[in-house]
Protein backbone atom coordinates (compact mmCIF):
# COMPACT_ATOMS: atom_id res chain seq x y z
CA UNK A 1 0.00 0.00 0.00
CA UNK A 2 2.60 2.61 0.60
CA UNK A 3 3.84 4.23 -1.73
CA UNK A 4 1.23 3.41 -4.06
CA UNK A 5 0.28 6.54 -5.43
CA UNK A 6 -0.38 5.39 -9.36
CA UNK A 7 -1.87 7.84 -11.41
CA UNK A 8 -4.84 9.07 -8.90
CA UNK A 9 -5.23 12.46 -7.68
CA UNK A 10 -5.12 13.08 -4.40
CA UNK A 11 -8.75 13.97 -4.63
CA UNK A 12 -9.76 10.48 -6.40
CA UNK A 13 -8.39 8.90 -3.73
CA UNK A 14 -10.52 9.79 -0.60
CA UNK A 15 -13.52 10.55 -2.78
CA UNK A 16 -16.28 8.64 -1.09
CA UNK A 17 -14.25 7.43 1.73
CA UNK A 18 -14.81 10.79 4.24
CA UNK A 19 -17.26 12.30 5.67
CA UNK A 20 -19.47 14.51 3.08
CA UNK A 21 -20.46 16.71 5.41
CA UNK A 22 -24.53 16.13 5.37
CA UNK A 23 -24.17 12.84 7.43
CA UNK A 24 -26.75 14.21 9.87
CA UNK A 25 -29.07 15.47 7.30
CA UNK A 26 -30.73 12.11 6.36
CA UNK A 27 -30.75 11.77 10.23
CA UNK A 28 -32.50 14.59 10.75
CA UNK A 29 -34.79 14.58 8.44
CA UNK A 30 -36.43 10.89 9.84
CA UNK A 31 -36.49 12.78 13.38
CA UNK A 32 -38.05 15.88 11.74
CA UNK A 33 -41.25 13.88 9.88
CA UNK A 34 -41.58 11.43 12.57
CA UNK A 35 -42.22 14.08 15.11
CA UNK A 36 -44.80 16.14 12.42
CA UNK A 37 -46.00 12.45 12.07
CA UNK A 38 -47.34 11.96 15.63
CA UNK A 39 -49.73 13.89 15.79
CA UNK A 40 -50.61 13.74 11.82
CA UNK A 41 -50.70 10.22 11.80
CA UNK A 42 -52.92 10.00 14.93
CA UNK A 43 -55.54 12.09 13.35
CA UNK A 44 -55.81 10.11 10.41
CA UNK A 45 -55.62 6.85 11.84
CA UNK A 46 -58.36 7.96 14.14
CA UNK A 47 -60.35 9.64 11.68
CA UNK A 48 -60.42 6.11 9.67
CA UNK A 49 -61.73 4.41 12.54
CA UNK A 50 -64.95 6.16 12.79
CA UNK A 51 -64.81 6.17 8.72
CA UNK A 52 -64.74 2.35 8.47
CA UNK A 53 -67.28 0.98 6.34
CA UNK A 54 -68.72 4.39 5.08
CA UNK A 55 -70.61 5.20 1.75
CA UNK A 56 -69.08 7.49 -0.86
CA UNK A 57 -71.11 10.65 0.05
CA UNK A 58 -70.21 10.14 3.83
CA UNK A 59 -66.04 9.57 2.39
CA UNK A 60 -66.29 12.95 -0.31
CA UNK A 61 -67.71 15.13 2.26
CA UNK A 62 -65.58 14.17 4.83
CA UNK A 63 -62.03 14.08 2.54
CA UNK A 64 -63.03 17.53 0.80
CA UNK A 65 -63.32 19.28 3.74
CA UNK A 66 -60.59 22.12 3.71
CA UNK A 67 -59.12 21.36 7.27
CA UNK A 68 -59.16 17.58 6.03
CA UNK A 69 -57.28 18.56 2.74
CA UNK A 70 -54.95 20.44 4.62
CA UNK A 71 -54.12 18.25 7.27
CA UNK A 72 -53.83 14.63 4.52
CA UNK A 73 -51.78 17.04 2.58
CA UNK A 74 -49.67 17.34 5.61
CA UNK A 75 -49.68 13.87 6.27
CA UNK A 76 -49.17 12.96 3.00
CA UNK A 77 -46.65 14.81 2.88
CA UNK A 78 -44.57 13.52 5.84
CA UNK A 79 -45.51 10.26 5.92
CA UNK A 80 -44.02 9.63 2.28
CA UNK A 81 -40.61 11.50 3.18
CA UNK A 82 -40.32 9.76 6.24
CA UNK A 83 -41.11 6.53 4.40
CA UNK A 84 -38.77 6.93 1.37
CA UNK A 85 -35.85 7.68 4.01
CA UNK A 86 -36.56 5.14 5.69
CA UNK A 87 -36.67 2.47 3.28
CA UNK A 88 -33.31 3.89 2.21
CA UNK A 89 -32.00 2.76 5.79
CA UNK A 90 -33.46 -0.62 5.11
CA UNK A 91 -32.06 -1.13 1.98
CA UNK A 92 -28.36 0.30 2.35
CA UNK A 93 -28.19 -2.41 5.49
CA UNK A 94 -29.59 -5.29 4.06
CA UNK A 95 -29.04 -5.05 -0.02
CA UNK A 96 -24.63 -5.69 -0.41
CA UNK A 97 -24.74 -5.40 -4.12
CA UNK A 98 -23.86 -1.88 -4.74
CA UNK A 99 -26.01 -1.49 -8.55
CA UNK A 100 -29.19 -3.70 -6.74
CA UNK A 101 -28.58 -1.23 -3.69
CA UNK A 102 -29.00 2.00 -5.60
CA UNK A 103 -31.33 0.98 -7.92
CA UNK A 104 -33.82 -0.27 -4.92
CA UNK A 105 -32.98 3.37 -3.73
CA UNK A 106 -33.87 5.39 -6.37
CA UNK A 107 -37.07 2.77 -7.19
CA UNK A 108 -38.36 3.06 -3.81
CA UNK A 109 -37.85 7.18 -3.90
CA UNK A 110 -39.45 7.41 -7.03
CA UNK A 111 -42.31 5.30 -5.83
CA UNK A 112 -42.72 7.00 -2.46
CA UNK A 113 -43.08 10.46 -4.19
CA UNK A 114 -45.34 9.00 -7.51
CA UNK A 115 -47.78 7.81 -4.16
CA UNK A 116 -47.83 10.92 -2.52
CA UNK A 117 -48.93 12.86 -5.83
CA UNK A 118 -51.47 10.32 -6.48
CA UNK A 119 -52.87 10.85 -3.20
CA UNK A 120 -52.68 14.80 -3.35
CA UNK A 121 -54.05 14.65 -6.89
CA UNK A 122 -57.41 12.24 -5.88
CA UNK A 123 -57.70 14.97 -3.05
CA UNK A 124 -58.18 17.90 -4.93
CA UNK A 125 -60.36 16.19 -7.58
CA UNK A 126 -62.57 15.24 -4.51
CA UNK A 127 -62.32 18.64 -3.20
CA UNK A 128 -62.83 20.85 -5.95
CA UNK A 129 -63.98 18.64 -8.53
CA UNK A 130 -62.54 16.79 -11.58
CA UNK B 1 -6.82 -8.93 2.53
CA UNK B 2 -7.02 -9.42 6.44
CA UNK B 3 -4.94 -11.92 7.54
CA UNK B 4 -5.34 -11.16 11.29
CA UNK B 5 -8.51 -11.91 13.12
CA UNK B 6 -10.63 -9.05 13.97
CA UNK B 7 -13.42 -8.37 15.88
CA UNK B 8 -17.25 -9.15 14.79
CA UNK B 9 -20.44 -7.59 15.23
CA UNK B 10 -23.24 -9.55 16.71
CA UNK B 11 -24.68 -11.36 13.98
CA UNK B 12 -28.20 -12.27 14.05
CA UNK B 13 -27.36 -16.27 13.91
CA UNK B 14 -25.55 -16.30 17.04
CA UNK B 15 -26.66 -13.39 18.68
CA UNK B 16 -29.24 -14.30 21.60
CA UNK B 17 -32.58 -12.13 21.37
CA UNK B 18 -33.28 -9.85 23.42
CA UNK B 19 -36.37 -7.62 23.81
CA UNK B 20 -34.28 -4.49 23.35
CA UNK B 21 -32.74 -6.37 19.81
CA UNK B 22 -36.43 -7.87 18.94
CA UNK B 23 -38.16 -4.23 19.14
CA UNK B 24 -35.54 -3.16 17.49
CA UNK B 25 -35.89 -5.50 14.30
CA UNK B 26 -39.37 -5.14 14.57
CA UNK B 27 -39.72 -1.19 14.19
CA UNK B 28 -38.35 -1.91 10.97
CA UNK B 29 -40.33 -4.77 10.16
CA UNK B 30 -43.59 -2.61 11.17
CA UNK B 31 -41.99 0.52 9.07
CA UNK B 32 -41.48 -1.63 5.59
CA UNK B 33 -44.96 -2.71 6.27
CA UNK B 34 -46.85 0.39 7.04
CA UNK B 35 -44.79 1.84 3.51
CA UNK B 36 -46.38 -1.36 1.83
CA UNK B 37 -49.47 -0.18 3.26
CA UNK B 38 -49.83 3.18 1.80
CA UNK B 39 -50.25 1.55 -1.48
CA UNK B 40 -54.07 0.43 -0.48
CA UNK B 41 -54.28 3.93 1.24
CA UNK B 42 -53.51 5.91 -2.51
CA UNK B 43 -55.94 3.23 -4.23
CA UNK B 44 -58.52 4.05 -1.31
CA UNK B 45 -57.59 7.66 -1.95
CA UNK B 46 -58.12 7.20 -6.09
CA UNK B 47 -60.85 5.02 -5.90
CA UNK B 48 -63.03 7.64 -3.52
CA UNK B 49 -61.86 10.54 -6.74
CA UNK B 50 -62.93 8.52 -9.49
CA UNK B 51 -66.36 7.67 -8.04
CA UNK B 52 -69.62 5.73 -6.62
CA UNK B 53 -68.19 2.78 -7.77
CA UNK B 54 -64.93 2.71 -7.95
CA UNK B 55 -65.18 3.64 -4.19
CA UNK B 56 -67.64 0.82 -3.11
CA UNK B 57 -65.10 -2.01 -4.72
CA UNK B 58 -62.79 -0.21 -2.62
CA UNK B 59 -64.71 -0.60 0.14
CA UNK B 60 -65.44 -4.14 -0.59
CA UNK B 61 -61.61 -5.13 -0.61
CA UNK B 62 -61.25 -3.29 2.17
CA UNK B 63 -63.70 -4.91 4.02
CA UNK B 64 -63.34 -8.34 3.01
CA UNK B 65 -61.94 -11.17 5.75
CA UNK B 66 -58.62 -10.75 4.06
CA UNK B 67 -58.61 -6.94 4.06
CA UNK B 68 -60.01 -6.84 7.50
CA UNK B 69 -56.71 -8.89 8.30
CA UNK B 70 -54.06 -6.96 6.71
CA UNK B 71 -56.26 -3.73 8.15
CA UNK B 72 -55.60 -5.54 11.65
CA UNK B 73 -52.24 -5.97 11.10
CA UNK B 74 -51.68 -2.68 9.78
CA UNK B 75 -53.29 -0.95 12.74
CA UNK B 76 -50.75 -3.22 15.02
CA UNK B 77 -47.88 -2.33 12.87
CA UNK B 78 -48.94 1.37 13.03
CA UNK B 79 -49.54 1.86 16.70
CA UNK B 80 -46.19 0.07 16.99
CA UNK B 81 -44.15 1.80 15.16
CA UNK B 82 -45.57 5.16 16.78
CA UNK B 83 -45.05 4.41 20.18
CA UNK B 84 -41.47 2.54 19.57
CA UNK B 85 -41.08 5.62 17.30
CA UNK B 86 -41.78 7.87 19.92
CA UNK B 87 -39.34 6.01 22.15
CA UNK B 88 -36.80 6.22 19.63
CA UNK B 89 -37.04 10.02 19.84
CA UNK B 90 -36.56 9.77 23.81
CA UNK B 91 -33.01 7.74 22.94
CA UNK B 92 -32.15 10.37 20.46
CA UNK B 93 -32.54 13.37 23.36
CA UNK B 94 -30.80 11.26 25.66
CA UNK B 95 -33.02 9.71 28.06
CA UNK B 96 -33.38 6.14 28.81
CA UNK B 97 -30.59 4.52 27.76
CA UNK B 98 -30.10 2.93 31.40
CA UNK B 99 -30.66 -1.15 30.74
CA UNK B 100 -33.64 -1.39 33.39
CA UNK B 101 -35.24 1.84 31.49
CA UNK B 102 -35.13 0.37 28.13
CA UNK B 103 -36.39 -2.76 29.02
CA UNK B 104 -38.99 -1.20 31.32
CA UNK B 105 -40.01 0.88 27.75
CA UNK B 106 -40.03 -1.59 25.61
CA UNK B 107 -42.63 -3.74 27.97
CA UNK B 108 -44.37 -0.41 27.94
CA UNK B 109 -44.39 -0.10 24.30
CA UNK B 110 -46.04 -3.67 23.48
CA UNK B 111 -48.19 -3.31 25.84
CA UNK B 112 -49.78 0.10 24.40
CA UNK B 113 -49.34 -0.95 21.20
CA UNK B 114 -52.02 -4.14 21.77
CA UNK B 115 -53.88 -1.93 24.20
CA UNK B 116 -54.46 0.91 21.39
CA UNK B 117 -54.76 -1.61 18.78
CA UNK B 118 -57.76 -3.14 20.52
CA UNK B 119 -59.04 -0.08 21.25
CA UNK B 120 -59.37 1.28 17.52
CA UNK B 121 -60.57 -1.68 16.63
CA UNK B 122 -63.50 -1.67 19.78
CA UNK B 123 -64.31 2.17 19.14
CA UNK B 124 -64.14 1.09 14.62
CA UNK B 125 -67.23 -1.78 15.23
CA UNK B 126 -68.65 0.74 17.84
CA UNK B 127 -69.13 3.39 14.80
CA UNK B 128 -70.46 0.47 12.47
CA UNK B 129 -72.77 0.17 15.27
CA UNK B 130 -72.18 -3.08 15.42
CA UNK B 131 -72.54 -3.11 19.43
Amino acid sequence: MAGEKGLRSELGRVRGLGSAKEGVNHWWRQRLTSLALIPLSLWFVGSLVFLTDTDHATAVAWLGSPVTLGLMVLFLGAMFYHAALGLQVVIEDYVSNHGCRKALIVLTNFACFALMVAAVVSLLVIAFGG
Amino acid sequence: MASHPRPISPHLQIYKPQLTSATSILHRVAGVGLAVGTLVLVYWLVAAAIGNEAFDTAEGIVGSIIGRILLFLWSLAFFYHLLNGIRHLAWDAGWGYELPTAYRSGYAVIVATILLTVLAWVFGYMARGAF
